[in-house]
Formats: C-alpha cells, structure tokens, sequence
C-alpha cells in the first residue's frame, strides 16, 4: 500500500511538472466541448412535407396547419392516396408523410386519444431521427393525447427501429441540440483523455529507460500499475466534473438524474479505459506506436457510439460489434441519466457490462504486463 | 551452491530468434568481489547481465543469483540487488531528492530510513545545492554518481553496474571507483561492464566476453601474464581481434 502511495506522488508530480502537457490535458478537451458541442448539430431544414388526410376535419386541417406555420417544415402536397404518396416519396420529393386515419376527430374526442401514422424517408438515418422529432414535437403540441407511431421507413435496408433511438430526443423538450450533443461530448474528452495519457504514460517510461529500473526492483505489477494509473483515473474524474460544470454554465444542459450515479458510472467506465491504455502500451515499444493504436481505437469506438450516427440505423453485424464498445455505454448512460433522469435500476444493464468490461480489461492488462521478458 | 559465490552462470544462453546474443557462458562472482564484464560494443554484456538480474528469460543454462534461480525466483534476486543501467533510468523531471524518496519508497524502507539515507548520500556525492532541482539539469557525471548510490539505497548484496562511467570525465570516473571500492569494502559484491581497460586493472577478476562467449576470465595480473603484454588494453586487442 505504501508502495502504490509512492508511485502515486511520483505520478502527480510529474504530471503537474509537464507545462507542455497540462493544457493539452484540460484546456484542448475544453475547447474541444465548446467547439464541437455547437458545431455537430442535426438540426434539419426545409423537410419536404407531405400528408394523407382520411378525416378532412377541421380537427385535422388544424393539425396539418401546424406543420405549415413551423419553419422546419415546407408542406407540400394534400395526396389523395397512399400509392401516390409512396411513388412521391420513391421519387424523393416528399421526405416525410403523415397519415392522418379516418375519424381521427371522432376518436379523439370520444377516446381522449389516438394514433397518427408517419412514414419517413430514412436514407439519411440521423435526418430521419430528428425528423421524427420534430413530427412528434408539432403533434404532442397539438394535442397531448395523440401518440405518433411509426408505420414505415421508405427505405428498406433501413430498418424501422431507426426511429427508436429517438425517445432520447422525447426528453430534450426545447430540441436543443447542444443539449443532446454536450453529454455525449464529454464522453468523448474523459475517454480520449484518460486513453490518450494513460497509453502513453507507461510507453514513455519504456522509451526513457526508467520502466526497466522499475522491472529490477521487487515491486509487485499490481501495486506498479494501480500506482500508475490511479492517477489518470482522477484526471478522469476531474474532466468530468469540469465538463458537467461547463455543460451547466455555458450550455445550460440540465442534470435531471443523480449526480452520484453519473460519478458511479464514470468511475468504473474510467477503469474500462485505463486498462485498454495500459493493454496497449504493453503491445507497443515507442509512444507513436500507442498513439496510433490508440487512435484506431477510438475512432472506432466514437463512430460506433451512437453518438453521431444511431446505432440502430447500423447493419446488424455493427450492431453486434456496438455491444464491446465502451463508449457506447457511456454516451447511453450520461444522455438518459442526465437529459432523463434515469435512475440506478435504469441503467443498470449498462453498469454490469461496464463493469463486466473493466474486469476484463484490467484482468489482460495485469497479465500482460511482465517484468521479464 | 558453494556458500561463496554469489554469481553461478552454467551454460547460460540467450537467443533472439536464431541470434546468439549470448553463447553458454558459465562463470562465478565470489562474495564481496569486484568482478569486471569486459567486451567490446554488441559481445552481450548487457544481456548476460539482464538475465542475471530477473528480468530476461535465459533460452538455456542455468543461474542463481544470491542463492536465488533466475527462471523462478526472480522477484527474490530483485530483493537483493542493485542495478544501474547503461542507459540513465532516473527520473530526469524529479529532483535529487524526490529520485531518492521514490526509489527508497518502492525497495520498500521506511520513511525515516529514507530520510536518513538522502541526507546521507546528498552529502556524501555533495549535492546540497542541488538537491532540489531536477536531475535532468544535473552533469552527467553527477547524475551517474547519483544513479549508483540510488541503486545502493535498499543495501543489496550485489549491486550490477553497465557501463557506469560512459562519457564522464576522468575525474569523476576516479571518483566513481571510490564510490565501488567503498561498496565493495562495505561487503557489497560488484558487478560492473567497462569499456575503459584502466578501470579494468581496478577489478578482482574481469571476463572478456567476444561474440557471446568468455574467452578469458582471471584476475588481470594473470591475464597480462598469460597473454604476455603489459597492460588490460593489449590483452584486450588481442583477444577481440581474434
Ligand atoms: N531485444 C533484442 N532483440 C534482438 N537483438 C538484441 C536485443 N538486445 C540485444 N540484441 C543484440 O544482441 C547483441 C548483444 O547486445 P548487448 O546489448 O548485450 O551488447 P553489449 O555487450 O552490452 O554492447 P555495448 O557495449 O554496446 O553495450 C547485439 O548484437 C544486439 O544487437
Ligand atoms: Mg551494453
């Protein structure tokens, strides 16, 4: 134990010594949340409207007037039937379709509530997303009691489940991109951060030299590595805490979960992370070599995150590979915890197999490294 | 093992792919000794001598160090000696002092031992007015000097040194054997590579290892005799040449 503190202080030492890394440690990953929080918006404009109006109520006029005063929407046609409309949207004239059903007025009345029925062109996965947004936006506006089913995507390679993703839009009211975009972002500067100096770390002791005279004295791996990379893992954290400070102050993005439960996660999700950067700083000789593998990692890993592209508009085979990406979990676990307020047994899932993951990260790391080669 | 030796090398080889770095040396390191590693650049000094401290896995032959076996108790020799590598290992953006704290931290002394012997050994290399700043702003002849006493911190019984005087000045160098010398009377056994045939005459017994095999082992009164020539440089020449 006395051992590990030794490291630790070492560890911090050097850290805060380094003026050259200490702001590509907190100030890049700062200005990489503010820059890419307000430029990767999904924001969609000019959607191509078209509607089928089986009821021709004022009820139903009222709806699709709706559409026509909001700025996202150009409503376009009235069509007469569903062939028509189809061989529209076939065309790509019409990008999404809403079936308005017989006594749509009638039912809701008498029954308090009632389905419409959409139909979106889903080539563009992340457009038809926040297209369904919008649609449920106008119609939950309307009225309250209408629920909005999904009938069909034009797009037969895609899914329909596409759509799924969205109920994570459901509780970002205001439809405020950077809201959406901050937690996911931040997931991004904890895992690239912590990735990047934990990697790295333990490289640039081989390449210098010193990792060898730690390999001659009789310290145990396990109390070199927790040593190690205990204090990446409070870098981590403190980036966290930074970052939600900032998500609070700049972006005004609300935490409607619990706070302890983020710090929960994170701080086994840090572990995930640590233990991939110490598995590939045993695989690799110089600090180049970590910082390839660790980007390749990356990557990867953020555009299979659903961060950027839904994880359900995927082919399935990525889909399956979504299921071994940490980030994955993490960006699930920041948007319901803090844009929905999910609670313990919520996310639950992703902590077990977080856990699962560092357990087993850390496990290879630990056998990996060897003091003699 | 006789109760003597500290050092036992049989036959002890290592292969990097079908590359004879080192070729079945066997040799022995009586306790308290200053026993000289001679060869010329690539001969695989420094990997016979990675082997015997625990951290390459000989491809064959057999070793024990302070009584321990290097394939399975190679955590134990670690207990037991010192090790300055031919390459500097400190920490070059810690101070003198925060070098001698971490690596007396993790052989595990106390914090008081660790305060005693850094004000011991800062007096002793005289660097107190240095002790706080970076060793990487130190002299290199400074930083060695400082290197081998860290190596000393945990008293091991054997203490390795690689090329410990490479590119320091003959004043230093000198210095650098008191250093030795007083070790080595203190009961520590010495392990030291030299390219310098001067420090040569300074050993007990030195080997002279060419392409990965000993091919002489003696004192250096012995050798000079032997080869009939005047100086540890001449029986050098002689033997690496071939
Ligand atoms: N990890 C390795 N992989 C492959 N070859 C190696 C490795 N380490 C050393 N060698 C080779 O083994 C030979 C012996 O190297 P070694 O470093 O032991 O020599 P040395 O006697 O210490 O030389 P010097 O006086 O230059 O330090 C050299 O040819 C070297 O290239
Ligand atoms: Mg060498």
């Amino acid at each position: 134990m006395k051992t590990i503190l030794y490291i630790i202080q070492k560890e911090f030492k050097q850290i805060f010594r380094n003026k050259g890394m200490l702001p590509i440690i907190f100030v890049l990953p700062l200005l990489q949340l503010v820059i890419l929080s307000n430029a990767a918006t999904f924001e969609v404009k000019n959607i191509k409207f078209g509607y089928i109006d089986n009821d021709h109520t004022s009820t139903s006029r009222a709806l699709v007037e709706k559409f026509n005063a909001s700025t996202y929407f150009n409503v376009l046609t009235d069509f007469p039937s569903e062939t028509l409309a189809s061989s529209a949207m076939l065309k790509g004239e019409v990008d999404v379709l809403l079936q308005i059903p017989h006594y749509f007025e009638r039912d809701l009345q008498k029954e308090k509530h009632n389905n419409l029925g959409v139909i979106i062109n889903a080539i563009d996965g992340a457009a038809a997303g926040v297209e369904n947004v919008y649609v449920t936006q106008i119609v939950q506006r309307f009225n309250q009691n209408i629920k909005v089913e999904l009938l069909q995507v034009s797009d037969q390679q895609v899914q329909p489940a596409v759509i799924e993703t969205i109920p994570l839009f459901w509780y970002n009211k205001t439809l405020n991109y950077k809201t959406f975009m901050v937690p996911g972002i931040l997931v991004l500067l904890v895992t690239m951060i912590t990735l990047f100096l934990s990697g790295m770390n333990i490289v640039r002791e081989k390449e210098i030299g010193t990792l060898e005279q730690i390999n001659v004295t009789p310290i145990k791996k396990s109390q070199f590595i927790i040593g190690k990379l205990f204090p990446f893992w409070v870098i981590g954290m403190g980036l966290l805490t930074v970052g939600l400070i900032l998500a609070k102050v700049i972006f005004n993005v609300p935490m409607l979960g619990s706070l302890p439960l983020m710090y929960l996660y994170t701080s086994i999700y840090i572990l995930v992370i640590l233990g991939i950067g110490l598995f590939i700083s045993n695989f690799t000789d110089t600090q180049q070599q970590a910082m390839f593998i660790a980007w390749f990692f990356t990557v990867i890993f953020i555009l299979m995150s659903g961060l950027f592209t839904p994880i359900e508009s995927m082919p399935k085979w990525a889909q399956t590979l979504t299921e071994f990406n940490p980030i994955r979990y993490f960006v699930e676990v920041m948007r319901m915890v803090m844009l929905k307020g999910s609670g313990f047994n919520d996310i639950l899932p992703q902590l077990l197999k977080t856990a699962l993951y560092a357990f087993v990260m850390n496990g290879l790391a630990v056998w990996s490294y060897k003091k003699t080669t | 093992m006789n109760n003597n030796n500290v050092i036992e090398a049989q036959d002890l080889t290592k292969m990097f792919g079908d590359f004879t770095a080192v070729n079945a040396i066997s040799f022995e390191v009586k306790k308290g000794e200053i026993f000289g590693f001679l060869g010329a650049n690539g001969a695989g000094k420094t990997t016979a001598m990675k082997m015997l401290i625990g951290i390459s896995k000989p491809t064959a032959g057999k070793a024990k160090v302070a009584g321990f076996d290097v394939y399975k108790q190679a955590e134990d020799i670690k207990k037991n000696i010192g090790y300055m590598s031919q390459k500097f290992a400190l920490y070059d953006d810690l101070t003198v002092k925060e070098n001698i704290t971490f690596f007396g931290g993790i052989y595990g002394l106390s914090r008081k031992r660790i305060k005693e012997k850094s004000k011991l050994l800062i007096k002793e290399l005289g660097l107190e007015e240095v002790e706080n700043q970076l060793v990487g702003s130190l002299p290199l002849g400074w930083k060695q000097k400082l290197s081998f006493s860290v190596s000393l911190l945990h008293d091991p019984k054997i203490v390795f040194l690689d090329e410990p005087t490479g590119g320091v000045d003959p004043i230093t160098r000198r210095q650098f054997w008191e250093m030795i010398y007083k070790a080595a009377s203190e009961g520590t056994t010495v392990f030291v590579t030299t390219h310098y045939m001067d420090e040569a005459e300074y050993c007990d017994r030195v080997s002279i290892m060419v392409n990965g095999k000993i091919e002489a082992l003696d004192t250096p009164k012995n050798l000079k005799q032997q080869f009939n020539v005047a100086n540890m440089n001449d029986v050098f020449l002689k033997l690496a040449r071939g």
